[in-house]
């Protein structure tokens, strides 16, 4: 067994954006899955349950630390989208050519932010 | 990769030689297509949140609740609890996979999911149901 190649641990590796749109894509699809879920839930029971209970939500979640949850959980969305729309593309078997993967990474990293940007322009601004 | 590494890769003598060409073991290809259907659904679902809140006026419990209660926001809140927990236990199972490797934590990691997915669904269920047809609270 021991004399078997084994893939080398993460630090080795020259980071490359690949690896980065990967690993975001767990990250934020699992911070929604925890966090995002439980936010979900409680801002929904809260407004099911009567204004004294989604004043309690609201004043929470208008803090400072609230407002951060907020933000990093529309990243996660808005990021999980479009690494998503990337892995529906790579599933067609497009976009493996070195390059073009690299670019598409890049992209869809960067469309992540851009979204959130747009996203909350539009909560503040309209 | 030396010659001899490829002919035991090859080979019937090694664990991966003896599954080779066998096709999947269990029920991969069912987990992998529901997890785009779902993904599908929640890009429509999620969005429509997204954006009808990013327009509501304001974030105040009467606004708020008069979009909710609405037929077509309460129906798609409703689809999306199904799909987004749907593709969140999926997600996580992946997660547990990849991470816990004894067999007995495995199973109670899956069977916390399942509790946490299922009841959180239900309780979202019930709030938008609340919603809708307790009128004015």
């Amino acid at each position: 067994m021991a004399e078997r190649p084994l893939s080398p641990h993460l630090s080795i590796w020259k980071w490359g954006p690949h690896m980065l749109v990967s690993i975001l894509h767990r990250v934020s699809g699992d911070g929604m899955a925890t966090v995002g879920l439980a936010v979900f839930l409680w801002w929904l029971g809260a407004l099911a349950s009567g204004p004294e209970a989604y004043d309690t939500f609201a004043s929470v979640m208008g803090s400072p630390i609230g407002l951060i949850v907020l933000v990093g959980l529309s990243w996660a969305f808005f990021n999980h989208l479009s690494s998503g729309i990337r892995h529906f593309v790579l599933d067609i078997g497009a976009g493996y050519e070195l390059e073009v993967n690299k670019t598409f990474s890049i992209v869809s990293v960067a469309s992540g932010i851009v979204l959130t940007v747009v996203f909350w322009a539009m909560v503040l601004l309209v | 990769m030396s010659r001899s590494t490829l002919n035991r890769y090859g080979s019937k003598g090694t664990a991966i030689g003896q599954v080779r060409g066998l096709g999947s073991s269990h029920e991969g290809a069912h987990h992998w297509l529901q997890q785009r259907f779902t993904a599908i659904g929640n890009l429509v679902t999620v969005l429509f949140l997204a954006i009808s809140l990013a327009l509501l006026p304001g974030y105040d419990y009467a606004t708020m609740r008069e979009w909710a209660s609405g037929v077509i926001p309460a129906t798609a809140l409703a689809l999306m609890i199904v799909s987004v927990f749907w593709h969140a236990r999926m997600g996580m199972q992946v997660l547990v996979e990849d991470y816990v490797h004894t067999p007995g934590n495995k199973f109670a990691a899956i069977a916390l999911l399942n509790l946490a997915t299922i009841g959180g669904a239900a309780f979202g269920l019930f709030a938008v149901a609340r919603l809708v047809f307790s009128g004015a609270a």
